[in-house]
């Protein structure tokens, strides 16, 4: 067995990593602790919080990826298998390996099509493993739960990644451009502005087209299938992050120049205390509770942000599972007679149960972080 | 027969009780002033007369009895026929207690229409309340109203619908002196026209002294003194309204310390502008002159203070003194030396705002030290809290623990951790109560005998300029009109505009004596008035007053004026 660490699952961890140190600097801090206590007074927000802690304990297992050792043959040195696997496959191996020839409904004991069988009569075949799939199989017979597990991993990615990509340049650019003002503040806002101007998709369907040239171009660079793919996915995050930093830029413009006119930033400037000290010492503690609600509002923008862009084509990489290429497979498959739902309504059913759940979160958050939020 | 008897009235929030036990009567035609600090419970005792509580807030027992009828047993739709109606309310803001889309016209033909009035009577009561031009105001928005006028179209609203009782809750702690007085003149006399009763709800025993026939003092939620209001002002029976009187700053006891000859600060002809741009290219069609060549001195351990009323460049004045703004135009030496750029730490300034002007994310003892680390200051700041007079082991503590009195402590500790010359206070006690306030001006003055400090002190306050400053100067419109020591300026006030605003001041004696209104409204910074920029307004304006602004008239060694009725 040999260990991979994918681009992605670095960025990933060092998230996390961020985010525990954040927090553990933040129990320190009165203000956020009173605000988290607030938040965790709500019975949605706990419950909101535990949903989402499955659904990240699972990426993270899904995030620790190696490549197993391949039967080794005589003479010859062990060699490692091309096929880049992760930990969540070896738990969900008999999930992962037990394949069916096609579509086979949830918990269905023979397939869903039928066929000619063996002796010559036209029937429904029976399944190898029958009433094992509990959502049923896809096309190529593979387990749809097992899809919708590894879905999880992806969303979760597209909506942590995208905001460390973009959190850095939304916050340094607004807390500059409302604080110095002047020339910086007409660069920064023309530079947002035109950024808003160009249409969203667009910009991603260019950006993620070019990407796509780039790696075919190239397959020198990647030693796995896998590793394409994610290259693709970091691609994707990055200009989901291009794209979509100028919102919460523009709001912390707007409060750093109610900010800039407070009292004790002229208390500050009446010391000769330095701008960028300012900055950091008066402006950025006072404006961190828009981040905090910005961040966590956006992440289920951008979970579904993945599924829309998939549907289009400009997503993920084809061969990564994620909800979006279900919910573009399941196009065809509603076209189907008779119908074939169990797919749709297994990524809709994952992806609304963790969207909801940020979603109320991101709102308990709000109440208690948003200070004209009425108490 | 009391027109409104209140018995026992208590109003409960969670498990407080911000009122508690209240009972009062008015009678038809009185006026009853309810006077109290911030937070004793006087608002919510009205609102709770409205039955306009705030959702956290419910009457937790008592009952009120308006016009033979028990207020708290009317169904919630017969309540609306009685607000408005049967008792008006005026707000304290009234910038923010008009609707910003509607026209004047419109939102007191709202209240018209409610009470059965007649459409027309829109511009007979916008004349009542003292509007010149009322056809015209009635088809305007609030926004190109001034802020007496609003306050005048809110009382218009307010008559409307005939009340039977006029609740005015701060009527007019937000406007200026002199505007007060006018919106003060105008309640009492519509109050005797329309035979209205009258709860004044008010924290200014000034205006209590001039408005109410009987007085409740508020503290705590209890109502521990009611008397008639002669009595009352001859002498107060509770303890408590004891105090309110002894922290007054006329009767804080005036110690004598008297600034050297020596000049610490100068400024000369100062001017701000700030430009006005219209227009797609963004031109400069104009400018605000807010400060328009103001020329002041302040001593080594003396205090200088600026009056005037809002807008007129007082606040501007003491920031550019500062170089916190870029001044236009002038000279400003300290100890000898040009400031140039930053103002040097032997500068330093104390803000209005006891909320804002401290940083809620830092701890008292980060904020304190903040202006010795930048300039490499050593110093303690424990012992800086002690000299303020709070304690060394606050610094751990977090602005909010604090209330607005001891910010306001802990924002001059910071300003002294760098061991200034000079302060510049920009109104430091008008957001504290009254008691807080005296507490506050007795530091300064310490402080100032302790480490002979000097203070160019910003305020529209005369009576704290009075207790605390040695010189005055009063600004208009971005200049200053008249300067010189407090007795010259305070007790021998020659310029007109001085005479109104010292005349304008709500006194406790009550003597309102011969006063000297001045009508209407300060005019726009930044289309002031040909010649001198008071003549409009002045009672005595001559022909020349018209053309040219006067030249300063020196009256004694100290004493100067710029007035055409005194140039030579």
């Amino acid at each position: 067995m040999k260990p991979v660490l994918l681009w992605s699952d670095a960025l990933f961890f060092l998230l996390i990593a961020v985010a525990v140190g954040g927090a553990w600097w933040g129990r320190r801090q009165a203000h956020l602790r009173a605000g988290w206590a607030q938040v965790w007074t709500s019975r949605r927000a706990r419950i909101s919080a535990v949903v989402l802690g499955i659904f990240f304990v699972i990426g993270c297992v899904d995030s620790l990826h190696y490549r197993p050792l391949l039967p080794q043959e005589e003479g010859k040195p062990p060699a490692h298998s091309v096929e880049v696997l992760s930990a969540l496959d070896a738990l969900l191996m008999p999930l992962k390996a037990n394949t069916e020839k096609t579509y086979s409904a949830p918990l269905a004991n023979e397939l869903f099509a039928k066929e000619t069988l063996d002796d010559g009569s036209r029937g429904f075949p029976a399944l190898k493993y029958p009433g094992a799939h509990v959502f049923g199989t896809d096309k190529v017979g593979q387990d749809v739960f097992y899809l919708t597990l590894k879905s999880i991993r992806t969303g979760l990615l597209i909506g942590t990644l995208t905001t460390l990509i973009m959190l850095p340049a939304a916050v340094l650019l607004g807390i500059v451009a409302g604080y110095l003002g002047g020339w910086v503040d007409d660069l920064i806002q023309y530079l947002y502005t035109t950024l808003n101007s160009i249409p969203g998709v667009l910009l991603i369907a260019a950006s993620v087209l070019m990407m796509q040239v780039i790696i075919d171009t190239h397959p020198d660079w990647f030693a796995t299938a896998a590793e394409r793919a994610d290259a693709r996915l970091l691609a994707l995050c990055a200009i989901l992050g291009v794209t979509s930093w100028t919102g919460l830029c523009r709001l912390l413009r707007g409060e750093t120049l109610k900010l800039r006119e407070m009292e004790y930033v002229q208390a500050a400037r009446a010391f000769g205390v330095s701008r960028l000290a300012i900055m950091l010492r008066h402006v950025l503690p006072n404006v961190m509770h828009i981040v905090l609600i910005a961040v966590v509002m956006d992440f289920s923008g951008l979970v579904l942000a993945e599924a829309v862009l998939s549907y289009v084509g400009v997503g993920v990489d084809p061969n990564t599972i994620s909800f979006g290429t279900m919910i573009n497979a399941a196009r065809l498959e509603l076209a189907r007679e008779p119908m074939v739902w169990w797919s749709l309504a297994a990524a809709f059913v994952f992806m609304f149960a963790m969207v909801l759940a940020a979603n109320l979160l991101a709102d308990a958050v709000r109440d208690a972080f948003d200070p004209r939020a009425a108490k | 027969m009391s027109l409104l008897g209140v018995r026992d009235l208590s109003v409960a929030i969670g498990a407080l009780m911000p009122v508690d036990g209240v009972s009062f009567e008015i009678a038809p035609g009185e006026t009853f002033a309810l006077l109290g600090e911030s937070g004793c419970g006087k608002s919510l005792t009205a609102l709770s007369l409205m039955r306009l509580l705030p959702p956290a807030a419910h009457i937790a027992r008592g009952e009120v009895n308006f016009d033979g009828r028990d207020l708290f047993s009317i169904p919630e739709s017969g309540m609306r026929e009685l607000r408005g109606g049967g008792m008006a309310m005026i707000f304290q803001e009234p910038a923010t207690s008009l609707n910003p889309v509607m026209t004047i016209g419109d939102q007191i033909g709202e209240v018209l229409r409610l009470h059965g009035g007649r459409p027309g009577r829109v511009s007979e009561l916008l004349e009542a309340v003292g509007i010149p031009d009322p056809e015209r105001r009635a088809t305007e928005y609030p926004f190109q109203l001034s802020g007496g006028m609003k306050q005048r179209a809110m009382i218009a609203m307010a008559l409307a619908g005939e009340p039977k009782l006029l609740i005015a809750d701060e009527p007019t702690t937000a406007l200026d002196v002199t505007i007060q007085a006018q919106v003060l003149d105008l309640l009492k006399d519509l109050q005797r026209q329309m035979g209205m009763a009258m709860l004044l709800i008010t924290h200014d025993l000034g205006v209590v002294a001039r408005m109410a026939d009987r007085v409740g003092v508020m503290h705590g939620g209890r109502l521990v003194e009611v008397a008639e209001a002669k009595a009352f002002f001859r002498g107060p029976s509770h303890p408590y309204s004891q105090r309110l009187f002894a922290a007054l700053p006329e009767n804080l006891a005036k110690p004598a310390s008297q600034p050297q000859d020596q000049t610490l600060l100068e400024v000369d002809n100062l001017a701000v502008h700030f430009p006005i741009r219209r227009g797609f290219l963004q031109r400069t069609v104009g400018c605000i002159k807010a400060v328009d060549g103001v020329a002041l001195k302040v001593s080594r351990g003396g205090t200088l203070a600026v009056v005037g009323e809002s807008g007129c460049g007082k606040t501007t004045a003491g920031k550019a003194v500062l170089h916190l703004l870029p001044p236009t135009a002038g000279t400003v030496q300290f100890a000898g030396q040009a400031v140039t750029t930053l103002a040097p730490r032997q500068m330093q300034m104390v803000f209005q705002d006891p909320f804002g002007s401290l940083n809620p994310r830092l701890r008292i003892g980060q904020i304190i030290a903040e202006g010795m680390r930048a300039q490499g200051v050593a110093g303690e700041v424990g012992a800086l809290l002690e000299q303020v007079g709070l304690e060394a082991s606050m610094v751990a503590r977090y602005p909010h623990e604090f209330s607005g009195g001891q910010r306001q402590r802990i924002a001059i500790a910071r300003a002294l951790a760098v061991n200034p010359q000079l302060l510049v206070c920009d109104e430091p006690t008008s957001a504290l109560d009254v008691s807080v306030q005296a507490q506050i001006l007795r530091l300064l003055r310490d402080l100032q005998d302790s480490r002979g400090l000097a203070y160019l002190f910003i305020t529209h306050n005369i009576a704290v300029v009075d207790y605390l400053a040695h010189n005055v100067a009063v600004m208009y419109l971005g200049r200053i009109v008249e300067q010189g020591t407090v007795d010259d300026v305070l007790r021998n006030a020659r310029h007109p505009y001085t005479q109104a605003l010292m005349a304008a001041v709500p006194r406790i004696d009550g003597i309102v004596g011969q006063r000297l209104l001045v009508p209407g409204d300060p005019p726009s910074p930044a289309n002031p008035p040909a010649g001198c920029h008071f003549q409009p307004r002045c009672p005595h304006a001559l022909a020349v007053c018209r053309e040219t602004y006067p030249e300063a008239t020196a009256l004694s060694g100290s004493h100067a004026v710029r007035c055409h009725l005194f140039a030579a």
